[in-house]
């Protein structure tokens, strides 16, 4: 789950003791235009989970309450890479001396933490690690909670910043990173301004969807994702559903083969309609499943394929075959089923479709990409 | 200790977890198969009995009495890390960690304990490693011999539903498996694609691996590092090419950001190194037919 900056500035930074400058989160023009009145002059920041917002027009300076909300009613109208702007950030300006670059992050391959800083904040990352490798410091935190101020010194030796108060922020970034469950927080660009001050200009925090459990307060925060409404649906029923653009409909169990049926139509020819998984726990939900993917008034031929390891796939079958009779889809299906329980996951099918499952998925998917042309 | 992240038959294996239902099920199923399993955890049934087997409190109290090479895990997310450093801290050698959403800052503690303590660990959210004819721990189908049969063929995979269908595949087209290591489908696991690559390069067992891979991470770059130096014939197949980007495709890890884990990335770094990697799950017996004669007729001009 990702935070808006508003959010993840008032949620994560604030609480650790990182300096901002001051804002106000708000939700219409006339707020933002009095937010304006009270703070002086602003810039007005949409509220995103999306990148590169300055580019895109979502980031305006303004002096005015009256210019405010010109620009902030502007700024609530547009869309942002994927996503409709779902607020604003209304902050005061300050004359910034320098620009840098802060991380706290998961580190996948290490199996640890990583901590980035770099003297060249502002721009992406990525384009920084492309072009000016050697202007990033990295350090891995091997061990949970074993990071000192020292530590932060030694990966700051021989930059010319306020090592001291830039390494008391990193460990109280680290400090955050762990009592929130983050798997991302970043602070580009941290800002030296003209008064000596290090104030958090943006911040960008990403929660382990595994650990919202206890971290409720963070994740009722969480920037909406605009899931379609057949998705928002598959969600609050457990399932893991994706609508894409084509015509062929899946079932799959196990998100390795679900991924793969949809690279087999690809492969073949066709195109998938959606992603929709019901391995794991999952395995028992066949027939909430099966009515969201034929929902999706695209889908004109349908794949079901098994291969049940720690999912029983005559469980699954039935799933399917109750509520093909409640649904009665005037589509054709095609079959393919292996492993854990397929002798009665097979003769279910022969007795309730009247077919016998393909031996091979390719030859099921070849099938239903057949009958869409 | 053993061969692990290859199970063998003299692996004694400890449940964790093994009197709720899936422990029940999935435990009578490696018996059954030939699994050395030497007893069970369940702190509130300590000193009982289950499938005839003996029920410790903890990991700490089976090691007192009972030699344990390998604990598998039943647990739920929320007490996992504690049923980790249970085992890590009783000195237990090989972990295999079944569990799904265990949270990510709970997973860095337990890998953290394991280096300390010496501990390897398959997964989480793995379905588990298989060795035909020796047999298996975690939830895979490892009794069911139209899927699994013994022969010399690694397998790894990141998910158990593809890992199965790849291994029946391979079984009716004749090549028998040495031994399945599923890795989990978490961006974060104890062992990588690589670290199954060492084991199974190092095996005598294993002739050619087959590698199922995902999108999502830098796992299969990774291992395609080490492919490079490899004397056996690899053939991969990767899911997620039609995945569109951004979107978590099921597997946590399996999520591509701009060119980072991406279809094309891992396909290219495979190949380069010398890997041969199939559009779809039925090519790859072909391929390793083709693979393994190739190389034969090499070795022996």
């Amino acid at each position: 789950m990702i935070l808006n900056e508003g959010d993840a500035k008032k949620l994560v930074l604030a609480p650790a003791g990182i300096n901002m400058l001051q804002g106000e989160i708000c939700a219409t023009a006339a707020q933002a235009a009095a937010a304006v009145q009270r703070l002086g002059r602003c810039v007005i920041k949409a509220q995103v989970p999306a990148g590169k917002r300055g580019k895109a027009g979502g980031i305006k300076l303004v002096s005015t309450a009256a210019e405010a909300e010109n620009v902030a009613a502007e700024i609530l109208a547009m869309r942002i890479g994927d996503y409709a702007v779902q607020g604003l950030l209304v902050e005061q300006c300050a004359a910034i001396a320098q620009e840098y670059y802060v991380a706290v992050l998961h580190a996948p391959v290490e199996r640890a933490t990583l901590i980035l800083f770099s003297a060249e904040g502002g721009m992406d990352i990525e384009e920084l690690a492309a072009t000016k490798p050697e202007a990033i410091r990295r350090f891995i935190v091997r061990t949970p909670d074993d990071f000192s101020v020292e530590d932060a010194k030694s990966m700051l030796t021989g930059l010319d910043v306020d090592i001291a108060g830039i390494s008391d922020l990193l460990v109280k970034l680290y400090k955050r990173y762990r009592q929130t469950d983050a798997e991302l927080v970043e602070i580009n660009p941290l800002a030296l301004l003209e008064d000596g001050r290090l104030v958090a200009l943006d911040c960008k925090f990403i929660l382990d969807d595994a650990a919202t459990y206890r971290q409720s307060e963070l994740a009722s925060a969480a920037a909406s994702e605009e899931p379609t409404m057949l998705e928002a649906k598959g969600a609050s029923q457990g399932l893991k559903f994706i609508e894409l653009p084509g015509n062929v409909g899946i079932l799959a169990n196990g998100a390795g083969l679900t991924m793969t049926t949809m690279d087999v139509v690809q492969h073949l020819g066709g195109t998938p309609a959606n992603f929709m998984e019901i391995g794991g726990d999952a395995y028992t939900k066949g027939e909430a499943a099966l009515a969201l993917v034929l929902a999706n008034p695209n889908v004109q031929s349908l794949v079901v394929n098994f291969c049940g390891a720690f999912a029983r796939t005559d469980v699954m079958a039935k799933g399917v075959a109750d509520a093909w009779k409640v649904l009665k889809p005037d589509i054709p299906v095609f079959f393919s089923v292996h492993g854990t329980g397929e002798d009665e996951a097979v003769a279910l099918i022969e007795d309730e479709f009247g077919v016998t499952p393909f031996d091979f998925m390719e030859d099921a998917v070849q099938a239903a990409i057949a009958v869409t042309k | 200790m053993s061969d692990f992240p290859i199970i063998r038959r003299t692996d004694r294996v400890l449940v964790q977890g093994m009197t709720g239902g899936q422990g029940t099920f999935w435990t009578e199923k490696m018996i059954e198969c030939g699994t050395c399993v030497i007893g069970g955890v369940n702190p509130k049934r300590a000193g009982s009995s289950h499938l005839g087997l003996p029920i410790f409190g903890s990991v700490a109290e089976a090691v007192k009495t009972e030699q344990v090479d390998v604990t598998l895990m039943f647990i739920p997310p929320t007490l996992a890390k504690d049923a980790a450093l249970d085992a890590i801290t009783a000195g237990v050698r090989g972990m295999v960690i079944l569990t799904e959403h265990i949270p990510s800052h709970d997973v860095l503690e337990i890998f953290a304990a394991a280096a300390k303590h010496g501990t390897k660990i398959v997964g989480p959210n793995t379905a588990g490693l298989v060795t035909p004819g020796a047999g298996f721990v975690g939830i895979m189908p490892g009794h069911n011999s139209n899927i699994f049969k013994p022969g010399r063929t690694g397998v790894i995979s990141r998910s158990g539903s593809l890992g199965t269908l790849i291994c029946l595949n391979l079984t009716r087209a004749g090549f028998g498996q040495s031994s399945f290591i599923g890795i989990g489908g978490d961006p974060m696991i104890g062992t990588t694609t690589k670290d199954a690559l060492v084991a199974l390069d190092h095996d005598e067992c294993t002739d050619a691996v087959v590698m199922v891979g995902e999108i999502g991470g830098g796992m299969e770059e990774e291992a395609a590092r080490y492919a490079v130096s490899m004397k056996k014939p690899i053939v991969a197949f990767i899911a997620g090419r039609a995945a569109p980007p951004g979107k978590r495709m099921g597997h946590a890890g399996a999520i591509t950001a701009g060119d980072a884990g991406s279809y094309a990335g891992k396909r290219k770094a495979l190949e380069d190194a010398g890997v041969i990697v199939v559009d779809a799950p039925r090519d790859i017996a072909t391929a390793l037919a083709h693979a393994t004669k190739q190389k034969r007729a090499y070795h022996t001009a």
